[in-house]
C-alpha cells in the first residue's frame, strides 16, 4: 500500500492502489486492453496485504467469482473494457438483484465489438446504465484525471458498501494509461465505508428497510441469496406480482431516491453563462481549456463536468439549462449523454452535440472552442 | 451418529417444487443422509451454490444453510469465490447437466484444472427439464426431444471422463438407483482435498421419460438398473458392448495440491517480502 505524499503514477495504478486503500481483498479479472494494468498491479500488490487476485477463464467467471467472494464479507472488484463489460452484463443484474456490493472498473475503448482495442472511446455510457436486462438503477462514476482514478475508486467502494449494490467506475483508455502527479492523502483522512451487518438473530436481509443489513456466508445466518424475485427473507417468489413490484421498486428506489447524495459534479460559471458545456471523462480535459479561451474572447461560458454519470445529475443540468441559451455536449461516441441532457433540458436550452470517434483521437480544445464561438456569436 | 436421521433437521419447511418421481428428491435426501452420517448436526460448516434449472433448486432455498442461487451455468465461479475467501467451509454446487456441462462447461473444466476444493454434484437427467425437455449435451444419440423432434443428431458428452482428465481429485458416477454408493461418494467428495465431481444419472419423468416412452419414474429406474455396469466390468467390455450402457463407480481418487493451498502459500510468500 502507498504511503501518503505526492506520487507520479499511471491512472490504472492509482485505481488499483485506491482499491487496496478502500479495503479491496478479492480481485478477479480477465486480460483486456486497456484494463490489464489494473489486474497486473493488483496481482503484485494485493497478496502483500493478504488479498487474493486471480485470473479467471473469462469475464463471466470474473464477476461471478467476485459475487461469491463479496458474500463472504470481502470488498471485491473486477476490471475490464467493452467486450468484457458486455460479457458481465447478466451477472451485473445478479449483483443488483442480490444486493451484492462490488466494483466494476470499465476502461472504455472504441467499440462496438473488438473495435479499436488500443484506442480510447466513451461509448459504454448507456451500457453502464442499461446494460443488463430488466429495470434497474446504476451507480456509475467517471474520473477525468489520475487523481480522480484514486479518489473516485475509494468513493466507488464506499457507495457499493453503503447502498449494497454494484458500482461501475467508467474510465477510459486515456485516463487509464495517462501518468500524472497525484496526492495520496494520509490514511486516517480517507473516509472508508463498510456494509451494514445484521445483529445476531436478524433474519430480514432482502427488505424491511431501504438498504437491509448484509450477513456473510459462514456466520450462521442461513442466508438465502437468489437472483430470482424473492421476499424479505430471500425466499423465491416466482409468480406474485406484488412481491416483484415491491422488490424491484425498492432496488431502483434505493439509488434514485438518494441521487442527491450520490451525484457529484464539477461546475464552473453555471449561474452566469450564455453557453454551457456538459462533459465527462477524458473529453472534459479539453473542455477546461476551451471554456477558458471562450471566456477570454468575451463569450460567457460555463461547464458541468459529470463525476457521476448515473444516476444522471438532473438537478445540476436543469439549472444550467435555465441559465444557458445553448448547451454543448462533446463526447467520444455518437451521442449518448447528449440525449440525457436534451431530456433534462426540456427545451429550455438548445442542446448541441459534438462527437468524434475512431483512432483514439480526442476532441480538441480548438474544436470545442469553434462551436462555443459560433454559438456565442 | 447417535441421533436418528431426520430430513427436517436440514430442510426448511418449504415443499420442494419437483414433480412426483423426480430424481432430485433422491439426490437431496441422499446428500443430507451423507451429511448426517458424517456427523454434521446442521449445515453450518457448508455453503451451497447453484445455478438455474430444477436440479439447482435442490439446495436453494430448501437447505437450512447459506445458499447462493445464481445465474444459469455460473454457480462454479461463484463457489470458487466463496471457497477462496472461506477455505474452512465445505462448498458444494448442485446443478443439472444443462447448467453444469451445457452453458457452464468451461467453468467446470477450469475448476477441475485449478483443483479448487469444492464438490460439484451434477444431476444428469439427460434433458433440459425446467424449460420443458429440450436437447442437452448429455441427451443420447437419436433420442427425440422438443428441439430435436426427429431424434438427436448429436452425440452425448461423457462428463465424468472429461472432468477426470481435466485434473479432478475425485470423480464418481452413480444412478439414482445406487443410493448407498452415492451416499458414500458424497462423503468422499466432501472430504476430498481438491476438486470433486459427482455425476448422478437421474430420472426426469416429466420432460424426458414420458416423451421417450417410459410409463413412469419406476420404469426409468428399471432402465438405469438394467443398463448400469461398474467401472471394473466396463474395462472388460468392448466399445460396442458399452453402447447405451451407464458406467458407474469411482473414476478418480487421488491427491494433489488444492487451489486454496497454492493460493494461500503465495499470500504467505508475498507477505514475507
Ligand atoms: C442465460 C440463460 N439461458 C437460458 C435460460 C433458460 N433455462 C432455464 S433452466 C434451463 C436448463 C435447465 O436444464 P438443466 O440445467 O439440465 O436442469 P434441469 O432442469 O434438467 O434439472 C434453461 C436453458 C436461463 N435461465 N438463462
Ligand atoms: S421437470 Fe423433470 S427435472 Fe424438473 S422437477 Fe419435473 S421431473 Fe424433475
Amino acid at each position: 500500500m502507498l504511503n501518503p505524499g505526492i506520487k507520479f503514477m499511471q491512472g490504472s495504478q492509482a485505481l488499483a492502489e485506491a482499491a487496496i486503500t478502500a479495503g479491496l481483498r478479492f480481485f478477479a479479472g480477465y486480460p483486456i486492453t486497456p484494463a490489464s494494468e489494473i489486474a497486473e498491479h493488483l496481482a503484485k500488490e494485493l497478496p502483500k496485504v493478504g488479498g487474493i487476485a486471480i485470473q479467471m477463464e473469462d469475464e463471466i467467471a470474473s464477476i461471478a467469482t467476485i459475487i461469491g467472494a463479496s458474500w463472504t464479507g470481502a470488498k471485491v472488484m473486477t476490471a475490464t473494457s467493452g467486450p468484457g463489460f458486455s460479457l458481465m452484463q447478466e451477472n451485473i443484474g445478479l449483483a443488483f438483484m442480490t444486493e451484492t456490493p462490488l466494483v466494476i472498473a470499465d476502461m472504455q475503448r472504441a467499440g462496438p465489438s473488438t473495435g479499436q482495442a488500443t484506442k480510447c472511446g466513451q461509448g459504454d455510457v448507456m451500457q453502464a446504465r442499461w446494460g443488463t436486462h430488466g429495470d434497474y438503477a446504476s451507480i456509475t462514476l467517471s474520473p477525468n484525471s489520475v487523481q480522480e482514478m484514486f479518489d473516485l475508486t475509494i468513493r466507488a467502494f464506499n457507495l457499493a458498501e453503503k447502498y449494497r449494490t454494484p458500482v461501475i467506475l467508467l474510465g477510459d483508455e486515456i485516463i487509464a494509461h495517462m501518468r500524472e502527479s497525484i496526492i495520496i492523502p494520509p490514511k486516517n483522512s480517507i473516509e472508508i465505508v463498510n456494509r451494514k451487518k445484521p445483529r445476531p438473530g436478524e433474519t430480514m436481509f432482502f427488505g424491511g428497510e431501504e438498504i437491509p443489513p448484509m450477513p456473510s456466508i459462514g456466520e450462521g445466518f442461513n442466508v438465502t441469496v437468489t437472483g430470482s424475485t424473492h421476499d424479505e427473507y430471500g425466499i423465491r417468489i416466482t409468480a406474485d406480482p406484488v412481491g416483484h413490484r415491491k422488490l424491484v421498486k425498492r432496488l431502483v428506489g434505493k439509488i434514485l431516491n438518494n441521487a442527491d447524495e450520490i451525484v457529484e459534479v464539477e461546475a464552473y460559471n453555471t449561474e452566469n453563462c450564455k453557453i454551457g458545456v456538459v462533459s465527462f471523462g477524458c473529453t472534459s480535459r479539453a473542455v477546461y481549456e476551451a471554456v477558458e479561451r471562450a471566456n477570454e474572447k468575451g463569450v460567457k461560458t460555463g461547464f458541468i463536468r459529470l463525476k457521476t454519470l448515473w444516476p444522471f445529475p438532473e438537478k445540476q443540468v436543469k439549472v444550467l439549462a435555465q441559465t444557458a441559451k445553448t448547451i454543448l455536449v462533446p463526447e467520444m461516441n455518437l451521442r449518448q449523454i447528449f440525449f440525457e441532457v436534451t431530456r433534462v433540458a426540456e427545451g429550455a436550452a438548445k442542446v448541441v452535440p459534438l462527437n468524434k470517434i475512431g483512432g483514439g483521437e480526442m476532441i480538441t480544445p480548438e474544436e470545442i472552442l469553434a462551436v462555443l464561438l459560433k454559438e456565442g456569436a | 451418529m447417535s441421533e436418528e436421521f431426520s430430513l427436517r433437521t436440514y430442510l426448511r419447511d418449504i415443499q420442494p417444487p419437483f414433480c412426483a418421481g423426480c430424481g432430485a428428491f433422491t439426490v437431496m435426501n441422499t446428500f443430507l443422509r451423507a451429511v448426517h452420517e458424517m456427523g454434521h448436526k446442521d449445515l453450518r460448516g457448508f455453503a451451497f451454490c447453484s445455478g438455474i434449472g430444477c436440479s439447482s433448486w435442490i439446495p436453494s432455498p430448501h437447505f437450512k444453510a447459506d445458499t447462493i442461487h445464481v445465474t444459469h451455468g455460473r454457480s462454479i465461479p461463484v463457489a470458487t469465490g466463496v471457497k477462496l475467501m472461506r477455505p474452512d467451509l465445505n462448498v458444494v454446487v448442485f446443478g443439472g447437466d444443462g447448467d453444469i456441462v451445457g452453458i457452464g462447461l468451461s467453468h467446470l473444466i477450469h475448476a477441475a484444472r485449478r483443483n479448487v476444493d469444492i464438490t460439484v454434484v451434477m444431476v444428469n437427467n439427460m434433458i433440459y427439464g425446467m424449460t420443458g425437455g429440450q436437447v442437452a449435451p448429455t441427451t443420447p444419440f437419436k433420442l427425440p426431444t422438443t428441439t430435436t423432434p426427429y431424434g438427436n443428431f448429436e452425440r452425448a458428452l461423457d462428463a465424468s471422463k472429461l472432468i477426470a482428465s481435466a485434473g479432478a481429485c475425485y470423480v464418481a458416477r452413480w444412478t439414482t438407483t445406487h443410493v448407498s454408493q452415492l451416499k458414500e461418494s458424497f462423503k468422499t467428495a466432501v472430504n476430498t482435498k481438491g476438486f470433486a465431481f459427482i455425476e448422478v444419472i437421474s430420472q426426469c419423468p416429466t420432460a424426458f421419460g414420458r416423451r421417450v416412452g417410459f410409463k413412469d419414474a419406476g420404469e426409468m429406474l428399471q432402465w438405469f438398473k438394467a443398463n448400469s455396469v461398474t467401472v471394473e466390468e466396463a474395462n472388460k467390455l468392448t466399445e460396442e458392448e458399452l453402447q447405451n450402457k451407464i458406467v458407474v463407480g469411482e473414476f478418480v481418487k487421488k491427491e494433489a495440491p488444492s487451489l486454496t493451498e497454492t493460493v494461500y502459500a503465495v499470500l504467505k510468500e508475498a507477505q514475507k517480502k
